[in-house]
């Protein structure tokens, strides 16, 4: 389905989650506003994942299983927020994927959901409709889009306009990625 | 390997592969970071702003010590040089922010600094988007070098908000202005103080009612993203208003329009509400306000069907307690844990015990709000609770019968949880002999009854047990023989513990040989256990995890550190409570035995009940606490102390006592009188020693401490009587339990009479129990105290005192005897490094009172000036009184 026409109204009722308290031991001691980004389809399989803090790979692998199991056992008419640790993790559906940020217990959780948002207009608009099959064969430029987007944990541009640029810089590698992909490994 | 020779490409196209596969393949910790190091340099110095942007978002994108050893220091010059790009800027600013986070120390402050502050007046919104993170994450580890930044933050806040929603362009999103930015200035204002300047101050306050006032207008646009960026930017609004906690007007404006949130459709709204009024609660401006909306929380903790939300409200009821409204909120609590969710049980059960405890003006009350917190979700009762309502009753001698028939009437029940089972063995043990006079719950139908929940039990639950049906044989000599053939019994004798079976053999041969002297001092009734701090608040703490403020003890703690300092003050963290669960019927103290390590040997002093020396073992009965200085040790200490200088000069000796906790405080021919106590947060202890200096018999000794009518609501005291024989040369202790339950200024009376040689002796001395007695210190940084020293401006706060030095005028003295005051000792705040300045908390049961002191010596004329200045005014004049007699 299209991202961007099917926000979900809520169907299933399933049992609330057990949240666990354990210490989340970030390595960023400092204010900052998105630890992660994770997307994931609703059967659980991760489609990308953006990390603002170091963490060792085991740890994250860790991490995004038991956040994709809190999230999807709950049920739609949720709030869009969950404790998590001393994190909060504040996330939405768009057709058949979740977008799932990690923020500080004391951020702007509404602002975040805007972010979320907003990533998905600029997907939207750099692959037209875009749906959740768009991400899994062009991971790369979801990347792209999004480190044009948010760097190192923070909204760089915000403004629509510079997206778009960003969006037409990246259309023009588009082509220059598909010759390139065509060419022989060197 | 690939990706680092595609860096050094000079094709735009290859190069921004190379990042790409960098900045997703790449963990900050690999080895080829050095290897692209070299290429991102020459990007960075390349001039060409695309592949600059594409390095620097490289650097952000690894964020390593590397990185930032690599580049921190350039990175800045990019930031601040003239003909950066503006798109530039923004990298390079978020690239910065991401290698100070990784690596502060690896970042220097400079001049660049105050270039970076003018960037917040940049025409380009989104340079001065990504320079507000920048700064905002600097200025809460350097708030001096940033300060400049309060100022033009305010001035680009109110140009936003005073915007018609088209102005900004680009920049406004669904109707709503620089939503990003708005927010971010906002938090950025949240590092610092309210502004000083009052034209600034001013400003500020129009923005934030005008962003209250949006709040009422009819929506732009129906789109949930224009409501979205329209409360981010309005909740952190209320967040800036809740920080300064200064503007009541604009506290309860916020607190009404979280009300109208609480109602709202939208049920993130309602989440945010219930979360940001939680803070709002503690404002004392506020606080009332929030109550008001005590039956929209209930009912949302009713019928809110996410848990999410549900937390939300369990803890804003538990950040709205207070004592008007504890025993409805604690009811409703009590309710809502039936149907829980078993995520949030255990921390329901931790809040409902605190409140209980905290608020209880009846202990009845408490004691049927724990029990039934053990019905209701017994799994999730942890220990902390279960011991902490015993030391409560024990403590307590007004509700000790009506434990015990409430436990006796819940233990009817035909499955009860095993903690009630702990419990009720516990209180029976101590007190079941106050309802033995009922046939009802006689003697024999009390041990029935607990024995009959014994083999359903865990091992330590029927080792407590055992202890209480000793405890019975003391209290109840006519089931004697009951107990002893249950104790005698194999599946006893011969069990297959080791505790159980120790227990058994032990508790058995006791009753067998022990005289019933012997016995009811073995088995005297439980000393009453030192007053600390809950351990559950710890627990309850521990439980949320640092981080989370959510919490009311931690909002109270942070505001009483917010008006006080930045110090914690030491609260709850450390304050366990001793766990009766080893050996629960206090034996420890006693000298029968100390089951807990099974394999340990049993001590001599057993050998010593069973062989018959029945006064050694007297003076070792309960009543000896474990945790204080033993009296000897204790009367060492008091006879070295520096002797009384006169008798009739009691008031001297009562002012030396300000300063310290332990000494004389009364001598004469005939009698000593030592002290020695400790204070914690509100509660504290005294122990008084009563030394007979003659070689005759003291009859009739009554001590009675005595506190007028005045004092009484808010000093409460303790007493045990002592013995009224005191031996020639024999010293007798006496132990006095404080509560502060709030501010006072007189000081108890303690009146003692005793016939000595056939003639009446009557004397009464001041008992040096001072309000500084409450004082916590707290440390904080000058500008803190500057800061607290203009809240607390107001000319009743403040009370002065000019007086005459006393003592010689030495320094070294002076700063110990602040400190022995009570408060901190603030170095190096003072511009006068001859004054003195000190800061600290006075704890009582109903509040906290921050208080700021300053003492300046004036060596010519021999003079002192103090300042005090507190909350209160009582207070201020109090603690002035005091301190002046000091010097």
């Amino acid at each position: 389905g299209k991202l961007l026409r099917n926000v979900p109204n809520g169907d299933e009722v399933r049992k609330n989650p057990v949240p666990d308290r354990r210490q989340y031991t970030a390595s960023g001691f400092l204010f900052c506003w998105i630890h992660f980004i994770l997307l994931f389809s609703r059967q659980g399989k991760l489609r990308l994942q953006k990390w603002y803090t170091t963490l060792p790979d085991k740890e994250k692998k860790k991490i995004i299983r038991e956040i994709v199991q809190i999230i999807l056992s709950r049920n739609q008419k949720t709030s869009s927020f969950v404790d998590w640790k001393d994190l909060k993790l504040v996330y939405k559906r768009y057709a058949s994927l979740y977008f799932c940020c990690a923020i500080e217990d004391q951020d702007n959780e509404l602002l975040t959901l805007e972010v979320v948002h907003r990533y998905v207009e600029l997907l939207d608009r750099y692959f037209g409709n875009v749906c959740e099959l768009d991400i899994i064969f062009n991971f790369e430029k979801a990347y792209f889009i999004l480190d044009e987007f948010i760097i190192g944990g923070e909204v760089q541009e915000t403004s629509k306009k510079t997206a778009v640029k960003a969006i037409e810089d990246s259309d023009m590698l588009q082509e220059t990625v598909e010759e390139y992909m065509n060419k022989p490994a060197f | 390997m690939e990706a680092v020779n595609l860096l050094s490409s000079n094709r735009y196209t290859e190069k921004q592969i190379g990042y790409l596969f960098i900045s997703v393949l790449v963990n900050s910790n690999s080895e080829l970071i050095r290897l692209i190091n070299n290429a991102i340099k020459n990007d960075l110095a390349s001039r060409n702003p695309t592949f600059m942007g594409l390095a620097l978002h490289c650097i952000a994108n690894v964020g390593s010590r590397e990185m930032a050893e690599a580049f921190a220091g350039e990175i800045p010059k990019i930031l601040v040089a003239g003909d950066t790009m503006d798109s530039v800027k923004q990298s390079a600013a978020l690239c910065l922010l991401r290698l100070y986070r990784t690596s502060p120390d690896l970042v220097p402050m400079g001049d660049w600094t105050s270039r970076v502050v003018h960037l917040l007046n940049d025409q380009h919104l989104g340079v001065v988007t990504a320079a507000t993170s920048l700064i905002t994450t600097l200025a809460q580890k350097n708030p001096e070098e940033f300060k400049t930044s309060v100022s033009l933050a305010v001035s680009r806040l109110s140009r936003i908000v005073t915007s018609a929603s088209t102005d900004l362009q680009d920049y406004t999103y669904y109707f709503v202005p620089a939503p990003w930015l708005s927010v971010k200035l906002l938090r950025l204002l949240q590092c610092y103080p309210p502004p000083e300047d009052p034209a600034v101050r001013g400003r500020l306050t129009e923005c934030l009612e005008t962003i209250l006032n949006k709040a009422q207008e009819p929506p732009k646009s129906k789109k949930v993203q224009h409501s979205n960026a329209k409360n981010a930017v309005l909740f952190e609004a209320i967040s800036l208003i809740i920080h300064h906690d200064s503007e009541p007007n604009l506290l309860v404006r916020a607190c009404n329009q979280l009300g109208q949130f609480l109602q709202h459709r939208e049920t993130n709204l309602r989440y945010l509400a219930l979360e940001s009024m939680c803070t709002l609660a503690s404002s004392e401006f506020s606080h009332e306000a929030v109550k008001t909306h005590i039956e929209t929380v209930i009912n949302a903790l009713k019928t809110e069907r996410d848990v999410s939300v549900r937390q939300r409200a369990v803890d804003l009821l538990y950040a709205m307690c207070d004592r008007s409204n504890a025993q409805q909120i604690v009811a409703e609590m009590l309710n809502y844990l039936e149907t829980a969710d078993y995520s949030i049980r255990e921390e329901i059960v931790l809040k409902v015990a605190i409140l209980a405890e905290k608020y209880a003006v009846d202990y009845t009350w408490y004691v049927d709000t724990i029990l039934n917190l053990i019905r209701i979700a017994g799994d999730y009762v942890s220990e902390e609770v279960w011991y902490r309502v015993i030391q409560i009753v024990i403590n307590r001698d007004d509700v000790q019968g009506y434990a015990a028939k409430t436990v006796f009437e819940a233990l009817q029940a035909p499955a009860c949880h095993e903690n009630l089972v702990k419990v009720g063995g516990y209180i029976l043990g101590e007190f079941g002999n106050l309802i033995a006079g009922d046939p009802r719950s006689s003697p024999l139908i009390q041990f029935n009854l607990l024995h009959s929940k014994f083999h359903l039990c865990s091992v330590p639950t029927r080792a407590l047990l055992l202890s209480t049906y000793i405890k019975f044989v003391n209290l109840f000599p006519e089931i004697k023989t009951t107990i002893q053939d249950v104790l005698r019994s194999d599946s006893q004798l011969k069990n297959a513990d080791v505790e159980l079976q120790q227990r058994a053999v032990e508790y058995l041969r006791l009753s067998t040989i022990a005289s019933t002297d012997i016995l009811a001092t073995v088995l005297e009734e439980m000393p009453p256990f030192p007053e600390r701090e809950s351990s559950i608040l710890a627990k309850l703490k521990k439980k949320k995890g640092p981080g989370t403020v959510t919490d009311l003890e931690e909002i109270k703690r942070e505001r009483s550190s917010d008006m006080n300092g930045s110090a914690e003050p030491a609260c709850a963290t450390d304050g366990s409570t001793p766990s009766p669960s080893a050996d629960l019927l206090g034996l420890s103290a006693a000298p029968v035995t100390n089951p807990a390590p099974p394999s340990s040997t049993n001590g001599s002093l057993l050998v010593d009940v069973f062989s018959d020396t029945a006064p050694a073992v007297a003076p070792l009965a309960p009543g000896s606490d474990d945790n204080f200085a033993s009296p000897d040790l204790a009367s060492s200490e008091v006879v070295s102390e520096e002797p009384a200088d006169t008798v009739h000069d009691a008031d001297e000796l009562f002012h030396k006592f300000v300063c310290k906790n332990n000494g004389v405080l009364f001598e004469n021919q005939l009698l000593q009188i030592g002290l020695k106590s400790e204070f914690r947060q509100n509660l504290g202890r005294m122990f008084i020693f009563y030394g007979n200096k003659t070689s005759t018999q003291f009859l009739n000794f009554t001590p009675t401490v005595i506190c007028s009518d005045d004092l009484q609501p808010s000093l409460n005291l303790q007493t045990k009587p002592v013995d009224p024989t005191v031996d020639g040369g024999a010293q007798v202790q006496q132990v006095v339990n404080i509560e502060c339950v709030s501010d006072f200024m007189e000081a108890p009376v303690l009146n003692i009479q005793f016939r000595y040689g056939g003639t009446f002796q009557n004397l009464s001395v001041k008992l040096p129990i001072t309000l500084n007695k409450f004082f916590q210190p707290t440390e904080m940084s000058s500008q803190d105290f500057f800061q607290r020293w203009k809240q607390l401006s107001n000319p009743k706060q403040e009370v002065q005192n000019i007086f005459k030095a006393k003592h010689p005028m030495d320094a070294e003295i002076t700063k110990a005897k602040i400190i022995g005051f009570g408060s901190a000792l603030l170095e190096e705040v003072d511009p006068n490094p001859a004054n003195f300045v000190g800061a600290g908390i006075i704890h009582t049961k109903t509040t906290q009172i921050g208080c700021l002191l300053r003492l300046e010596p004036n060596l010519q004329a021999q003079m002192y000036r103090l300042t005090l200045r507190t909350s209160k005014e009582a207070v201020s004049q109090r603690l002035c009184e005091l301190l002046s007699e000091q010097f």
